[in-house]
């Protein structure tokens, strides 16, 4: 057996654990999922009823279904990229609640096919997650989403997941650093992404703090292109300078992820952390 | 007896013939991240200047309380931990230096049966497996195999482990460690908490597996009958330290000297630490 194949088993081991457990835990799965897609109507909502909160006529109805549809590609995407990172900066603290973290960090295996093994679970569980609640939306609002460009949107969807992935693996370093606080300060991130990418709103139109955050955020540029491909039908040729950005992005910030993650288990290993309980 | 430093190898030897495991010198302390309050003495030192070999084919005993380090001992060796200072060889390959090549010839057995509990032990089997490089069909008939041999079959197979007893849990947990055939198997306190019946089905497993394949085993335990027998040698360890390393009959005889009548491994660890087994309690790491 080639170490190519050895590393493409374990990979797959990964993913497919990962998946028994979804199996297994059908019934919270269920939860989430209807927590999700009320989470994602409930912001939808809010376009709906946007010349009643304003107390003004001044959106048409066109206003309003671009609205639907800039909130709707913010709840959607939103949602992917908060399960692929949560997922992958999650995978320590998981390991650690079953009990099973020794185990898993005294197999024979790359780190780095550990990380890229749950990383393909992450983008797997996260597509299917973001499927039912598009299909959802979509059904609920009637949206139209005749002017779509899917191409370009999946482009720069895969281009972004790569970025998301890498600040995923350093976000997964903090579990096994503080086996008590560590799975807070991963959500921690989660949420600073999520108040300076513009999900639910445009980055120039933050105070300028969270402007300049915006800025490094991967996310501000999915989000952008994203919403030029639905909204306004850009194609691979116009957004393909942001789905490039996006790429050579994950293509240094996975490496400095498990960069970051093999220097945070070499110093759990000094320091007595790697280990089942807190 | 044999005192432990006279087995200590010279600075930088690999010796792999019929050597399993070198432990030479090792030092594991615990505490604060900061090193002024490591100065002022916030720290515990788990494995202290620890030193032996173990023989291919031997089942290596380490007998100590709860808290005496062995578990520490047994994570250095798992690659989980890395000592402070001092050199863990297996099969003549630094843990340290080359982790992924010792992690491929050794497995564990923890106090704990450490599973996804929702999952099946099919499915965690299948895991374990897979990490190793097993390919999935041959795997999945090794793991029917071995549970069949320690007497999981039919629906528990498939069951979520959390149905289980935690002495059935703790057989899947070996058969976890066979499953991959290791050269070097690490059993820590696998008995502890079972029920008679699991204890003794888990002892002759272990033996079984000693006669039938080319396994060493290092077996920490505070159960002075279990060490007895099934240990070929047997180190005793306190407080991070091993105090006498022998055969049980060896440390039996140097006890009875000491105390003037036919001695029991108790007497031995009592005579050698002035303790009883039961004594300490847990260090805590980190």
């Amino acid at each position: 057996m080639t170490l190519a194949q050895h590393e493409l088993r374990a990979m797959y081991g990964f993913l497919e654990r990962n998946l028994n457990l979804v199996k297994r835990y059908w019934g919270w799965e269920v939860v989430w999922i209807a927590y999700s897609v009320a989470n994602s109507i409930a912001v939808v909502l809010v376009a709906r009823s946007a010349n009643a909160a304003a107390g003004t006529e001044a959106f048409d109805e066109a206003a309003v279904e671009r609205l639907v549809l800039f909130l709707s590609v913010g709840a959607v995407v939103w949602h992917y990229v908060s399960v692929v990172f949560g997922t992958v900066a999650q995978m320590v603290a998981l390991e650690r609640w079953e009990g099973t973290i020794e185990y898993t960090f005294m197999a024979p295996v790359r780190r780095i096919t550990h990380l890229v093994g749950t990383s393909l679970f992450a983008i797997v569980y996260a597509l299917v997650h973001t499927a039912v609640i598009l299909a959802v939306i979509v059904a609920v609002f009637g949206i139209d989403v005749g002017r779509a460009d899917f191409g370009a949107a999946a482009a720069v969807m895969v281009a972004g997941s790569l970025s998301l992935i890498g600040i995923g693996m350093m976000g997964a370093v903090l579990p096994l650093l503080y086996p008590e606080r560590g799975e807070q300060m991963a959500w921690v991130i989660q949420a600073a992404l999520l108040l300076v990418s513009g999900v639910y709103a445009l980055p120039e139109h933050m105070p300028e703090p969270l402007r300049t955050l915006a800025d490094f955020s991967p996310v501000t540029y999915l989000l952008a292109a994203m919403r030029d491909a639905v909204l306004d039908g850009a194609g691979v040729a116009d957004i393909w300078p942001t789905a490039a950005g996006l790429f050579a992005a994950g293509l240094g910030l996975i490496p400095a992820g498990v960069w970051v993650f093999t220097q945070g288990e070499r110093y759990a290993k000094r320091s007595g952390r790697l280990k089942r309980s807190g | 007896m044999d005192r432990v430093t006279s087995e200590m190898p010279s600075e930088g030897a690999v010796r792999s013939d019929g050597v399993a495991l070198e432990v030479a010198d090792v030092v594991k302390r615990f505490g604060p991240a900061l090193p002024w309050l490591r100065r002022r003495g916030r720290s515990v030192t788990a494995v202290d200047h620890v030193s032996f070999t173990v023989r291919r084919g031997e089942i290596f005993g380490i007998l100590g309380p709860n808290g005496s380090g062995k578990s520490t001992l047994i994570r250095l060796l798992s690659t989980l931990l890395i000592p402070d200072s001092g050199e863990i060889r297996a099969f003549g390959i630094d843990v340290v230096r080359q982790p992924t090549r010792v992690k491929r010839s050794i497995n564990r057995v923890s106090v704990e049966a450490a599973f996804f509990k929702k999952l099946s032990p099919m499915e965690n089997l299948l895991f374990a497996a897979r990490v190793y490089g097993l390919e999935g069909r041959a795997a999945r008939a090794a793991i029917r195999r071995i549970l069949d041999d320690l007497g999981i079959d039919g629906k528990a197979v498939t069951a979520p482990m959390e149905e289980m007893s935690r002495g059935m849990q703790q057989k899947v947990a070996i058969a976890r460690a066979f499953l991959t055939s290791p050269a070097l198997l690490l059993l820590d306190e696998p008995t502890t908490g079972l029920d008679p019946r699991a204890k003794h089905d888990v002892q002759a497993f272990v033996r079984e597996t000693r006669r039938l394949h080319d396994v060493t085993v290092v077996l920490t335990t505070h159960d002075m009958t279990e060490a007895e027998q099934l240990c070929d040698r047997v180190a005793i360890f306190d407080r991070g330290r091993i105090v006498a390393l022998d055969t049980p009959e060896g440390l039996r005889r140097a006890a009875s000297e000491r105390v003037g009548r036919p001695a029991t491994l108790e007497d031995v660890f009592l005579s050698l630490t002035g303790r009883r087994l039961e004594d300490e309690e847990e260090v805590v790491e980190g």
